[in-house]
């Protein structure tokens, strides 16, 4: 998870969080012994692919780049996966109960076009220039600092990451399972450190396909058995039309004209230039987490199909993730039988409860009065009735899963949760451990070791990785703050990334220097913005450039400048110095580089016609839900 | 996944079929004996039609993929 995503990231997530903790409310479900068998057996399964993988991890190619032997399909079902995390899935499923179907432009515009281009246009340079990361790229372009500056951030960024993913894992485990936050964090930690640190990348990877199964074999129950009571999709229309008296929740793009007439407030223009330029081309273009299991493919043509294959599964996933908050919101219950109406956290933060009673009753009337909650209901509440519970938007999905999955089923739903976790440390300490050993520890402090010793170094370095995100996630158990600061790293880092990555790719003329400064400058920049306006939020109006503007404008927004700021140092700089011969750029730079002749293949097994029905499929969906 | 090895395909086989079993299995049992599982639309006994489906689907991965089938 996930790294963080640009999702996560526009939607203020993994923020909600701690207000989780703060409700004494009974667990969601209780876990029948055959749940627990079906758990159990999925952490056997991950550990055995580990140690099965062991013996064919002894080379650092075959243990940072998998041997670079991974086909189109399996490459793209892991690009995916690393993104499909838990915090994802229940994020979403929150923000569709709240937003209804806008929040699917994460989904389709905020990553297909992305992917797409990764694909035709990027992958041919990352992959014909043999480069083992992200950084390395940089390096192979703009020489040693530029890698430096990228390897230092992105190491700093992941290794948090992973650490705020154990944390949320945690958490969620606690309310949905009532797990203790220890054994969440010590058990998934220790099996994603044994997996990876035995079998690398290819045991990452493995792993990941293995998990993307299992998310689809047990979130899909929801929106099929959801959709059955709720008399199928225009049962569901009627239902919510009903309940809400409103048809925004089903429209893309027909309220974005402007940003009051839509649940999200949010306006078009934002959503096609912000997220869908800056924000998911900075993600899914030059996020290493997810590059990484791209530059494993076994021939530039299944490096090529993998986004593409993974934009079709991308394009599906909504069905299992924002669906799911729709049918929430007409079918989730009371114990009475009336309507259940979740809330934001806020309100579950002003209503926490000790030994059974609400902390502070005044301020928690006050939260609720802001909400739908009917008046009879609030009172139960506040005078701790049985059963008067309050759950927030991104308790949806699993209040779904509850509703509908007995034992067993139950299992396959918390092993898909818990799945994707664990696909997103694994994401986060695998790309940690070949930045840090390829671009840090190679470079800057051990030059001419033997390919034994950096394989080495690769595994102990997910060992200590792993122990500084228990570190990072125990830090941000006490310091909650600290969750909007790595998931601002995130936005501060994406976009001078993005811009240094696309004018490297696609100019000849950008020369060395200019995209060392570009890049530390646009750092500096966007660290500079989202300081100044932590100090005084009322500089938000002019980063956003309308006082009406919320946090999730602010990252968009704030991205888009820092990717001006950095492109405008790039061609500035590129200009007043001398560029390279462009002989040098071969298999760099568009334009420079003669790409290898594909082998000759059926049109079936084409990228181009692909990705062509990738795009019809994209622009059908966009009409159909406009 | 090219090369030699066990595939990862036959890995996500071995799982789904043995969930596929657990699930069915118990699936049946709670429909032989009357057992509620407290939830919505028990009747439609979920647990027996989608492990079944998770059954079926691995043990064609285990089949498919299994280890020393010539390719």
């Amino acid at each position: 998870m996930f790294g963080l995503l640009p999702g996560l990231l526009a939607a203020g997530l993994p923020g909600f969080l701690p207000a989780l903790l703060l409700f004494n409310a009974e667990p969601l479900a209780h876990l029948h012994t055959l749940d627990v068998v079906v758990i159990c057996l999925y952490f056997a399964m991950v550990l055995w692919i580990g140690f099965y993988l062991k013996g064919r991890s002894n080379t650092g190619e075959e243990f940072f780049m998998a041997g670079r032997e991974m086909t189109a399909w399996i490459a793209g079902l892991s690009f995916v996966s690393a993104n499909l995390g838990s915090l994802e899935l229940m994020g979403w499923a929150g923000s569709a109960y709240q937003y209804g179907i806008l929040a699917t432009h994460w989904y389709w515009i905020g990553a297909i076009p992305a992917m797409l281009f990764l694909g035709l246009m990027m992958m041919p340079f990352y992959y014909v220039s043999k480069t083992h990361s992200v950084p390395g790229y940089l390096n192979l372009r703009y020489g040693g600092h530029a890698r430096s500056v990228a390897a230092i951030a992105f190491a700093l960024e992941m290794i948090l990451m992973s650490g705020v993913n154990m944390f949320a894992m945690a958490v969620v485990m606690k309310v949905v399972l009532g797990w203790d936050l220890n054994f969440s964090i010590i058990v998934s930690s220790v099996a994603v450190a044994v997996y990876v640190g035995l079998g690398g990348l290819r045991s990452a990877i493995f792993n990941e396909v293995l998990q993307f199964v299992l998310i689809w074999g047990g979130a899909l129950l929801v929106p099929i058995l959801g959709l059955i009571q709720a008399g199928g999709w225009t049962g569901l229309k009627a239902k919510i039309l009903t309940n809400l008296g409103s048809d925004s929740y089903f429209h893309l793009w027909r309220d974005t004209g402007s940003f009051s007439a839509n649940p999200m407030g949010v306006h078009w223009t934002g959503i096609v230039f912000g997220l869908g330029f800056v924000i998911s081309f900075g993600y899914w273009t030059t996020d290493f987490l997810v590059v990484q299991r791209v530059l494993a493919a076994h021939n530039l043509r299944a490096a090529r199909m993998a986004p593409i294959i993974g934009s079709f599964f991308k394009m599906a996933t909504p069905f299992i993730v924002i669906l799911p908050g729709l049918l929430g919101l007409v079918l989730l219950q009371n114990p009475d039988g009336s309507r259940r109406q979740l809330v934001g956290e806020d309100v579950v933060a002003a209503c926490s409860a000790s030994s059974g009673r609400i902390v502070n009753a005044q301020a928690c009337s006050a939260a609720m009065a802001k909400t739908n909650l009917s008046p009879a209901y609030q009172q139960k509440v506040l005078s701790g009735a049985p059963g008067a519970e309050l759950h927030t938007y991104n308790q949806a999905l699993p209040l779904m899963m509850v509703r509908y999955m007995g034992p067993g089923l139950l299992g396959l739903g918390i092993t898909a949760l818990i799945a994707g976790f664990m696909s997103g440390m694994a994401g986060n300490v695998s790309a940690f451990s070949t930045v840090w050993t390829y671009d840090i520890y190679r470079p800057l402090i051990h030059k001419n070791g033997t390919d034994s010793h950096y394989v080495l170094v690769g595994r102990l370095s997910i060992i200590i990785g792993v122990l500084i995100s228990i570190g990072a996630a125990y830090l941000v158990q006490q310091f909650h703050g600290i969750m909007d600061y790595v998931q601002a790293l995130f936005s501060i880092f994406v976009a001078p990334l993005l811009a240094a990555i696309l004018f490297g790719m696609f100019w000849k003329r950008a020369t060395r220097l200019s995209g060392f400064l570009g890049l530390l400058s646009g750092i500096i920049f966007s660290a500079g913005l989202f300081i100044w306006v932590k100090m005084n939020p009322a500089n938000l109006k002019y980063v956003a450039l309308s006082p009406a503007a919320k946090p999730m404008a602010e990252n968009v927004f704030r991205a888009g400048w820092a990717f001006l700021f950095s492109a405008a140092v790039i061609v500035l700089v590129s200009l007043m110095t001398k560029p390279r011969p462009v002989a040098e750029l071969d298999g760099l730079v568009y334009g420079a580089t003669k790409l290898p002749t594909e082998e000759p293949a059926p049109w079936y097994k084409r990228e181009w016609i692909w990705a062509t029905v990738a795009v019809v499929i994209f622009a059908v969906l966009n009409i159909l839900f406009w | 996944m090219h090369g030699s090895g066990i595939s990862i395909w036959f890995f996500i086989g071995v799982l789904l079929t043995v969930y596929g079993v657990l699930i069915f299995g118990y699936g049946v049992v709670e429909w032989v004996t009357g057992i509620s599982p407290g939830v919505q639309l028990a009747y439609l006994h979920t647990p027996v039609w989608w492990g079944g489906l998770l059954g079926a689907l691995g043990l064609f991965y285990v089949v498919k993929f299994r280890p020393g089938r010539s390719k």
